[in-house]
């Protein structure tokens, strides 16, 4: 007990070990998710392109990627349950006071990811079992569960954005709480679609840079090439629209949480005709260095050359988000959605003009990166939202300070957590290499004697 | 019954679920964690991976399931709860992460130490989670969670004779759980060596589970006076029906009706913990934290409600579609199943 006190003692240093702990789990647990969210519909897709060609290569890789699939689900499952301890292990006063509020989506959540647990099980179980059509009928309940999982978790978050649905006392109690209408606050269909769109961007490249470099080594067989064009394909389809989506929450954001936008874009003053800033470094209320791009910003907004923007002089000092990281981590968002908007146009191009990939080894080289790119420009896009919307846990109403846990030796905790995550990741990676090169390599939830079966395929 | 107690009792039902199917499943790992070496285990460790296999993701949906329910409609509670049992709930969470990616691992590596490596991990973290959540439930049921955030003891709320009691528990009841499920399991699969060697586990388990019971009764006296009085008081009916049912399901299992030895079982464990719901009424946190007290608004509490009832309408048709299917399905390839084993230890033996 001494020992632990001697290492922490008060709350403000529980909230750097809190942030960290919950940035690096959630940060972990969303790649995880989005292969949740996306995956399921792109290895069905392919499973019931390969039936109706007939065509036992599409089936194949369906297959190997329905493993693959059992298990990012198996560690999505096993991260996202340590989220919902440290909700309340972390943040005890924000479910204290918020819980009857905003964690009804929670319950829902659990529902869906209930039902995408079994049918996920039902999926690989029942790949050799179950006649083709039962077989793709039941990943329908998977997939329509990833997205309503999606849905909720977002909609939770969107609601720390932007609270609603109920009121606060003259004391600061919650009265009158109304969770369906907390649901559904100005945030929420925003950042859901940009969310869902995102798991698609990430799974698609994701899964097509390992055919890239499977491709560059040479690989250049059927099931390589097939495995690269289908997820290649949804993500060069989804990007643009990707692109036009994050134009509707930047509107949003500057509606309901000037102080972010404004720490997007590093402005300090409010101004009319606002430049759009890339890059620089914010110190003393000014950025420095930026390449700025005149009226962007005004544009960008209010579609208008002289729109005002609101800077973060309109918010008090200790009420405005740490401005570096959060226009760092927006850059580095639009840069790279930039990068894989022209990957997916080069693509598209190719295949419009004569129906194959491009030639050159360096468009394999852009999709063996794309991958990565597209994971970092989403967690980008979250610290943005997140560290954005600090120092308030909920938006306007609950500091993060205040809701973080009391309790003694939260360092150790953050620390075993760094440990414990560091492992899995080592054999997280060591498992899926191993799936992608033996196709006899079992799923999670398949049961041995597909073993003798899988190599018959 | 009010609208609170309506909500915590589907709560209390998805911890029950929990403990029977959640259960069973780190009772698995136990066993395999009992099962000996490499070569002699290897039948066990085979038919409880064949058993669990398929379901246990589903199985630990409850856990999270109980969680969310507690925070929506009882924040003041969990908020309390979870502060000062943070340390034995963080290790919990880290055993079910070490035992899930192990166990799911496990099965995509083949070199022989990695095996043993996951193996040993999902073993030992079968064991330690169950315990952890036991202290848990010891350190809620024994009064030593203050009602409010802070002024918990983060160290002796889970390290004291009740929570120590509630985690050997625990974990002998996943133990027994396990055994009795997985006999019947091996006898429906033709195994009967195997179904017999469960059925010794299960027994034993039993006995030792009895024991450890009879001596809780005086470490309950002494250290949680307000939970052994409602055990001994309000709640006694109930603790008999538990008494009852275990004491049949041994006779069960002596005489080898096994499915009927499950549910005699089931009830067994339902029993002890609506024993232990009953003799907290009508606090959520002893002392002093009644139900209603607790509750979330009246709101919060309908939308929980609506969205338990709909829920439950999708979840449990597709439940019982998961289990028929694995169950007819693990009959069916009977011969190459049989031959596995020994092929693929040769393969990189």
């Amino acid at each position: 007990m001494n020992a632990l006190q001697l290492v922490v003692a008060d709350g403000v240093e529980n909230l750097l070990f809190a942030r960290t702990q919950m940035a690096l789990t959630l940060g972990w647990h969303i790649i995880f998710a989005c292969f949740g969210i996306a995956f399921p519909a792109i290895v069905v897709f392919t499973e019931w392109l390969g039936h109706r060609r007939g065509e036992a290569a599409l089936t194949g890789l369906a297959h190997t990627w329905a493993k693959a699939m059992g298990v990012l689900f198996a560690a999505g499952a096993v991260s996202g349950t340590l989220l919902s301890f440290e909700m309340g292990i972390l943040w005890p006063r924000l479910m204290d006071r918020y819980g009857e509020v905003f964690g009804f989506p929670f319950v829902l959540e659990g529902f869906a990811f209930f039902i995408e647990a079994i049918f996920v099980g039902v999926y690989l179980f029942g790949w050799d079992r179950l006649s083709p059509r039962a077989h793709m009928l039941s990943a329908l309940p998977m997939v329509a569960a990833g997205i309503a999982g999606a849905f909720f978790v977002v909609s939770a978050n969107a609601w720390m954005n932007n609270p609603t649905g109920f009121r606060l006392d003259a004391q600061g109690n919650v009265v009158d709480a109304r969770p369906w209408a907390a649901m559904f606050g100005p945030s929420t269909w925003p950042q859901f679609t940009h969310m869902w769109l995102a798991a698609f961007v990430v799974t698609g490249f994701l899964v097509a840079s390992v055919y890239a470099v499977a491709m560059l080594r040479g690989r250049r067989d059927r099931h390589h090439r097939m495995g690269l064009l289908i997820p290649l394909t949804v993500a060069a389809v989804i990007t643009p629209v990707q692109i036009g989506v994050g134009d509707w929450i930047a509107n949003t954001v500057a509606d309901n949480q000037p102080a972010k936008l404004a720490a997007m874009e590093g402005q300090y003053r409010t101004t009319a005709g606002a430049a759009l800033s890339l890059g620089g470094i914010y110190a003393d209320d000014e950025l420095r260095y930026a390449l700025e791009i005149p009226y962007g910003l005004s544009l960008l907004i209010h579609h208008d050359p002289d729109g005002v923007v609101p800077g973060l002089e309109e918010v008090p000092a200790d009420q405005r988000p740490p401005v570096n990281v959060v226009h760092l981590a927006y850059n580095t968002m639009v840069v790279i959605g930039t990068g894989l908007l022209g990957l997916a146009l080069w693509f598209g191009l190719a295949w419009w003009r004569r129906r194959r990939l491009p030639h050159t080894v360096w468009f394999l080289r852009a999709v063996a990166v794309s991958g990565v790119a597209a994971v970092v420009a989403m967690a980008a896009g979250w610290i943005t939202t997140e560290v954005g919307r600090q120092p308030w846990i909920v938006y306007g109403l609950m500091r993060t300070e205040d809701a973080v846990s009391p309790a003694d030796g939260l360092a150790w905790g953050l620390a075993a957590v760094v440990v414990v995550y560091t492992v899995l990741t080592v054999f997280t990676v060591v498992v899926l290499r191993r799936l992608a090169r033996g196709r006899d390599t079992l799923a999670p939830q398949e049961r041995g004697q597909a073993h003798e079966q899988g190599q018959v395929l | 019954m009010t609208l609170a107690e309506t909500v915590l009792g589907a709560a209390f039902a998805g911890l029950i679920a929990y403990a029977l199917f959640g259960g069973a499943d780190f009772g698995g790992g136990i066993w395999d964690l009992l099962a000996g070496g490499t070569e002699g285990g290897h039948a066990v460790r085979d038919r409880i991976e064949r058993s669990i296999g398929p379901v246990w993701e589903a199985n630990h949906v409850w856990l999270i399931f109980v969680l969310v329910v507690l925070w929506t409609g009882f924040s003041r509670g969990f908020a309390a709860s979870v502060t000062t049992l943070y340390i034995p709930l963080t290790l919990a969470a880290f055993g079910i992460i070490a035992r899930g990616a192990a166990f799911a691992y496990r099965k995509s590596v083949e070199a022989l130490g990695m095996r043993r490596f996951f193996g040993a991990a999902f073993a030992l973290s079968s064991l330690l989670t169950p315990f952890f959540l036991g202290t848990v439930v010891g350190g809620v049921a024994s009064g030593r969670v203050p009602p409010s955030i802070g002024p918990g003891d983060v160290v002796r709320s889970w390290v004291n004779p009740t929570s120590l009691l509630g985690g050997a528990l625990a974990v002998l009841v996943c133990a027994y759980l396990a055994a009795v499920f997985l006999c019947g399991d091996a006898r429906r699969d033709g195994e009967h060596d195997l179904a017999g060697a469960f059925r010794r586990r299960a027994l034993a388990a039993a006995v030792v589970t009895g024991a450890v019971g009879l001596i809780g009764i005086a470490v309950l006296r002494a250290d949680a006076p307000l939970l052994f009085e409602g055990l001994t008081g309000r709640g006694l009916p109930v603790v008999l029906v538990s008494v009852a049912a275990g004491l049949t399901a041994f006779g069960l299992l002596l005489t080898r009706r096994y499915v009927a030895a499950r549910i005699a079982s089931a009830l067994a464990v339902i029993a002890i913990l609506v024993g232990w719901a009953v003799a907290q009424y009508p606090y959520l946190l002893l002392p002093s934290l009644t139900i209603e007290q607790a509750a979330a608004g009246r709101a919060t509490l309908l939308a929980l409600l609506i969205a338990l009832s709909a829920g439950a309408v999708i979840l449990i048709p597709a439940l019982v579609y998961l289990y028929t299917l694995f169950q007819k399905a693990s009959i069916e390839p009977k011969s190459p199943n049989r031959a596995r084993p020994s092929s693929r230890q040769n393969g990189h033996g």
